[in-house]
């Protein structure tokens, strides 16, 4: 199966990550991947929400935003 | 279910997927329906928005600023403090002047540092309490007091869904029905001109929620969590109740409107009489002297110790 590349950025750790993904995979499947609770975050694509069910492209430049903050 | 033919930027939790124009529609209706549903904003205020650079804060004076600018009986200002939290506290302060300078918004900033001598940094390396315990007995005490001065008819804050959530949980653990009996929509118990009543537009929006409508409109600033929000309890409720959230969409708000149905009865159970002054400062205390006093008093010893 072919393999997708993404790019992460992760606002609370302040890091970014590359991760190969299957071809068809959808939002979702990078957070179970990332282990990351999809309630506690949002997620960005070219400066758009996009949602748990959307599929993921070669080469996506994708944010995940923290919706936790403050004290 | 999709909302309409334009892309959806969120997802509800029972399923609908709402695109931008609808989601902005769905959040700011229901921050209005809950401002008219718990009477939380009169014809004639003037109010101040307790701000703190944060996504929610920032949320709430975005949305009553525009209020005010439609209603000119609603007067805004902004009003800050400054714990003294170093790489913390000063970076979300900048980001709440450029915001107000931004809108023309009145802010007045005051800190501890100014206000009791310290900043929260310098009392935790002297006494060994939670930092959260110190530090919302001096907020909350800062705040009430100079809005009183600034003669502000209310004080609103930026709390949400979540955070109220996460307190109503605590104060079940803590076994502190009292503490569960202040909270709700229009915080405390006691109606008393020395005061103000602080008001929770964000009360019914889940923090995910007041995200994305901050994402959207421009008011997220890079991630910035308080560095002693480790040591709190409330941190593991949060983490427990947001995995409860996955595993069972819709668990905050059966436990916020469940508590809406029995908060009366708690207020009216917890209805405080007469409230004390300070012997010492003259702000209203539950005791004769009030905690802050109590805590300063704490430091001041301790100063005298180590010197």
């Amino acid at each position: 199966m072919d393999k997708l590349k993404v790019s992460v950025f992760l606002d609370r750790d302040n890091l970014n990550k590359t991760l190969q993904l299957d071809d068809n995979s959808i939002v979702s499947d990078l957070l179970k991947e990332l282990k990351i609770n999809p309630v506690t975050v949002i997620v960005s694509r070219n400066n758009e929400l996009i949602l748990e069910d959307e599929k993921l492209k070669n080469n996506d430049e994708i944010k995940i935003l923290s919706v936790i903050s403050g004290g | 279910m999709n909302c309409c033919s334009q892309k959806p930027v969120f997802e509800m939790h029972s399923g609908e997927k709402l695109c931008k124009p609808h989601f902005t529609e769905y959040f700011e209706g229901k921050v209005f329906k809950t401002i008219r549903q718990f009477d939380l904003i009169g014809k004639e205020e003037n109010l101040g928005v307790a701000l703190s650079g944060g996504k929610d804060s920032l949320t709430v004076l975005h949305i009553l600023h525009r209020l005010s600018m439609q209603n000119p009986k609603i007067k805004i200002c902004a009003i800050a403090i400054d714990e003294g939290i170093h790489n913390y506290r000063d970076k979300t302060l900048e980001t709440a002047k450029e915001f107000c300078n931004k809108n023309s918004i009145d802010l007045h900033i005051f800190s501890y540092k100014e206000e009791f001598g310290l900043t929260l940094d310098e009392m935790l390396n002297i006494l060994d309490v939670k930092p959260c315990t110190i530090c919302g007995i001096f907020r909350r005490y800062l705040l009430n007091k100079k809005s009183r001065e600034l003669n502000f008819t209310k004080i609103a804050t930026g709390h949400n869904l979540d955070d109220e959530c996460q307190s109503v949980l605590m104060n079940q653990m803590r076994n502190d029905a009292g503490a569960s009996a202040r909270l709700g929509p229009k915080a405390g118990l006691t109606q008393d001109s020395r005061f103000v009543q602080r008001i929770k537009p964000l009360y019914l929006c889940t923090e995910k929620e007041v995200t994305a409508y901050a994402f959207i409109n421009g008011l997220l600033d890079s991630f910035n969590e308080c560095p002693n929000a480790i040591h709190s309890f409330r941190v593991q409720v949060r983490d427990n109740l947001n995995d409860l959230e996955n595993k069972f969409p819709g668990t905050k708000y059966s436990i916020v409107n469940s508590f809406l149905q029995v908060l009366p009865f708690l207020k009216e159970k917890f209805k405080s009489g007469s409230v004390k002054a300070c012997a010492k400062c003259g702000e209203p205390s539950a005791n004769d002297v009030c905690n802050a006093c109590i805590y300063l008093e704490k430091l001041k010893n301790s100063i005298i110790r180590v010197v």
